[in-house]
Order: structure tokens, then C-alpha cells, then sequence
């Protein structure tokens, strides 16, 4: 398990034991639980992140979201993604294998 | 993307009681414990082992906290690892979905328990460790415990489980604080919580033992900002300026009764771990009522939720909803009143009940008050 201090496409993005993605029924809204901290996510972060399974990269989940929102060009997503995740990875709750 | 955490204000604009929804929950197992710690943040009064609820109310009260839509639980003390079921409560936790944090000194724990834990499915430890020269974290701990407590930090990483320090700074370590910054890093937790020391309860006792000096906090600002740069994505380093040092008070608990609930070794359900110094409030047990129900209706939660019961000059100020009127045990320690502004704020009329015990803060430290359980 690596800590990421800067993300790039071809990595393979995970959570680490210490934060849970969930759907949480009473809010409704899906949700990273982690060390004294709940992050709620938004439609987009929770699309980006039920994708983020330790199996494809970076670029592989821009590619997914881009089939399914076709109205954003590739580019603004591959964007959008990267800073988001990164935000997540300067807290330590992104790694890679 | 938001974010919560007990020091910030929680956004979602619902007033009522019946529409907020709580994040988290102290399970307070025991109030027995090794340590004599000076600041512990126990009530006065402890519950004796023989008023410990079992385990199976515990589990109610689990299984009942994940029906209001609470998502983590911490088990803590006293000292958690003094209950034998504290692998069985874990277990049910994590069964049901709750996010499970052990927060211990680490002085009772060998390495078989902490792989029981882990496949029992906790999630997170956070270790209490008062400083990074072995002789004062023991003279402040009151116990002699601190190789043991490096030890259990090793075998929680060796297990496979996250680790946050804590670390309670005051006036007698905060010297050492680039130190305990490098212990932290050395061994690999991820987060540091740089705690500061809350004077309500036993810890005003000792309250000119462990204020610290402006300049003190002043340098410890300049550290944890240079360390934050230089261990970014390595170590996160939670940290705030202690309240009696700034003009705002802090937003106690994300407001009384808005996110988080306690339960007592004994059963009672309050809205913060201190709430039993408001000597004028009943608070409801598990064995007489639901969790959902002591959330919702009772007396006790619903005394100073929102903003009706603020006074002025909180009750026009434009930050009600930001500290919802700061720490009610604060208010009611340091003035006698318990709807008053938090004195941290410069606004508040009690402002200078403060001025006394910061004006000692550079004088000749006196000795520690301990606590024995």
C-alpha cells in the first residue's frame, strides 16, 4: 500500500482499510467514514468514487464516467476527478497497491 | 464534497430536533483505568464497576444508534480494553455498519487481542501518549506505561490497523511537540491529534498546572504549520489553538445535541462527555428509555439544542449557527450559569473570568492533583 503524494492517471486508486464508502440510508446520500470524519459525498464525488475499487486506474474511471456523461468533455472530467481524488489522497484516505 | 469533524459546524440547516440526524457516539464502557491522568475528561463522580450496563444493552444501544442514523462508534473509557466484551461489542458494531474506533491508552493490550479486534472488524485505533520524554509522559500519566504504550503502537500497525496518536499538550510538553510530531511519523499513524487540555470537571483542578504560555501556543502554532507542509499525505495533524487563548469560542460538540451522543459505563445517555458537571439536568438511562427517543424528546437534549435558549448576547449574534453558543460545561463551570455566552468569547460579559488563570500561566507551576479511579 503506497500514500500518494501526487496522483497521475495510470495509477490505480483505493481506499484504505481505515475509510468505508456506504450508502447511508438516513441521509440518503452516499458517505466515506473515516478517523473522526464523515465526508458526504455529492452525485458527482459518489459516481467517482463507487468506482474506485483497487482494480482500474485513474484514467479507466475517467473513461467510465465520460460513456455515462457525455455532456462534459473528457478532458474537464479527467480534471475534476484527479482534483478530487487527490484532495481525498492528501488526507491519506486514497492509496494505490 | 463536505466535510465533518467535531470542530466544525455541521451545515444542514434543520432547527428541530426531530429532523437532525446524529453522526457519532462515545461509548463510554468503564470508567476504570491504570492511568491517574490530571486532565481526564471523566466526571468527578465515577461509576463503579458493579453500575456497568452488560453487554447485551450495549448492543441495544448499537443496534438502536444505527436505526437514527448514526455511522461511527467509539469505544472508550476509562480504559475500553478492561472489559472482557469489548471484542463482542466491536463485533455487532461492525456486523450492523458502524465505523469502529478503539480509543485506549494502550497499556492493557497484547498482541492477540489486537488481532482478535481486527478480524472482529475494527477499524481505527487511537492511542494516548502525554509526551515524548519517557520520565514526564509518566509523571503525567501517573502510571508507568509508556514503553508499553510505543510497543502497542507497533503491534497495532504490525496487525494491519490504523493508528492515530493523541496527544493531550499543555504547558509541561509542549516543548517537545516537534518531537512528538517525529514519534508520530516514526511510528506510522496517520493522524496526530494535538488535543489541548478542556478545564471543566477534574482537569480545573489542575488548571494552572497546565495552561500554557502565549508564546507557548504561539511556537506550536509555527511547528504544526511547518510539519503539516512537510508530512503532507504522510501525517495529518489535527490542531487547535485552545480556546481561552482565542475570541471565539469553539463550536462545542457541532452544537449541544446536533451530532453526537454519549453513553455513560452506567447507562445514561447525554449530548457530551462532560454534560453531567450541569448538576441541574437529568439525564435519561438506557434502562428506562430508547436511544431514539432520549435523542428526539428528552429534557436533557433538548435544553440547549438550537438557538431558542440562547440569551444575548448570543442569541442576535451572527455566529449562533456557526458555535451555537460555544461549551455549555465551560459557561456553567467558570460563571455558575449555564446559559451564559461561553467566557472564550469577546463578547461574552464573563470574558474576564479568564483573565485570572491566564495571568498565572507564567508562573511557578504548581504539582498535579491526580485522579485514582
Amino acid at each position: 500500500m503506497n500514500k500518494l503524494t501526487k496522483l497521475e492517471l495510470s495509477h490505480i486508486p483505493k481506499l484504505p482499510r481505515h475509510a468505508k464508502l456506504r450508502f447511508d440510508e438516513a441521509r440518503k446520500k452516499w458517505i466515506i467514514n473515516a478517523p473522526e470524519r464523515v465526508f458526504e459525498l455529492d452525485e458527482i464525488a459518489a459516481e467517482v468514487m463507487q468506482l474506485v475499487n483497487g482494480n482500474i486506474s485513474i484514467n479507466s474511471i475517467v473513461d467510465s464516467l465520460h460513456n455515462k456523461f457525455k455532456e462534459a468533455s473528457r478532458e474537464q472530467i479527467s480534471k475534476d476527478v484527479i482534483i478530487m481524488l487527490q484532495s481525498l489522497a492528501d488526507k491519506g484516505f486514497i492509496v494505490s497497491e | 464534497m463536505s466535510e465533518i469533524s467535531q470542530d466544525k459546524s455541521f451545515s444542514t440547516p434543520e432547527k428541530r430536533s426531530k429532523t437532525l440526524i446524529p453522526y457519532a457516539m462515545l461509548c463510554e464502557l468503564t470508567h476504570r483505568c491504570p492511568l491517574a491522568c490530571p486532565y481526564c475528561s471523566n466526571p468527578v463522580q465515577l461509576e463503579l464497576k458493579s453500575n456497568e450496563i452488560s453487554t447485551d444493552l450495549w448492543k441495544k444501544a448499537l443496534s438502536d444508534a444505527v436505526k437514527i442514523g448514526i455511522l461511527q462508534a467509539h469505544f472508550s473509557g476509562g480504559e475500553p480494553t478492561a472489559r472482557k466484551d469489548l471484542e463482542e461489542l466491536v463485533s455487532h458494531a461492525s456486523k450492523i455498519g458502524l465505523y469502529t474506533n478503539l480509543i485506549t491508552s494502550g497499556v492493557l493490550i497484547n498482541e492477540d487481542r489486537l488481532k482478535k479486534l481486527y478480524d472482529a472488524g475494527l477499524d481505527h485505533v487511537q492511542v494516548s501518549i502525554q509526551d515524548t520524554d519517557p520520565e514526564n509522559s509518566e509523571k503525567i500519566a501517573g502510571f508507568k506505561g509508556h514503553q508499553k504504550k510505543i510497543t502497542t503502537c507497533g503491534l497495532i500497525r504490525k496487525v494491519g490497523l490504523p493508528l492515530t496518536i493523541n496527544s493531550v499538550m499543555h504547558r509541561q510538553n509542549l516543548h517537545n511537540l516537534k518531537d512528538m510530531i517525529n514519534l508520530a511519523v516514526q511510528l506510522d499513524a496517520e493522524r496526530l491529534e494535538v488535543a489541548q487540555v478542556q478545564y471543566y470537571g477534574w482537569a480545573l483542578k489542575n488548571q494552572t498546572a497546565f495552561l500554557p504560555t502565549r508564546k507557548q501556543l504561539d511556537d506550536a502554532t509555527i511547528i504544526v504549520e511547518e510539519a503539516r507542509k512537510k508530512y503532507k499525505g504522510i501525517l495529518a495533524i489535527d490542531y487547535v489553538v485552545p480556546d481561552y487563548y482565542a475570541k471565539k469560542p469553539k463550536s462545542c460538540m457541532g452544537g449541544w445535541g446536533r451530532q453526537f451522543l454519549n453513553i455513560t459505563p452506567a447507562g445514561k445517555v447525554l449530548p457530551c462527555h462532560a454534560a453531567e458537571s450541569l448538576d441541574f439536568l437529568n439525564f435519561e438511562n438506557l434502562k428506562e428509555k430508547s436511544l431514539a427517543w432520549i435523542w428526539e424528546h428528552s429534557e436533557s437534549f433538548n435544553r440547549f439544542r438550537g438557538t431558542d435558549w440562547m440569551p444575548e448576547p448570543c442569541r442576535s449574534c451572527d455566529r449562533r449557527e456557526i458555535d451555537w453558543g460555544g461549551c455549555r460545561c465551560q459557561a456553567f463551570a467558570l460563571t455558575g450559569n449555564a446559559d451564559a455566552a461561553d467566557p472564550t468569547c469577546e463578547f461574552s460579559p464573563y470574558r474576564k473570568v479568564l483573565d485570572e488563570p491566564l495571568s498565572k500561566a507564567g508562573n511557578k507551576t504548581p504539582e498535579f492533583v491526580y485522579r485514582k479511579f
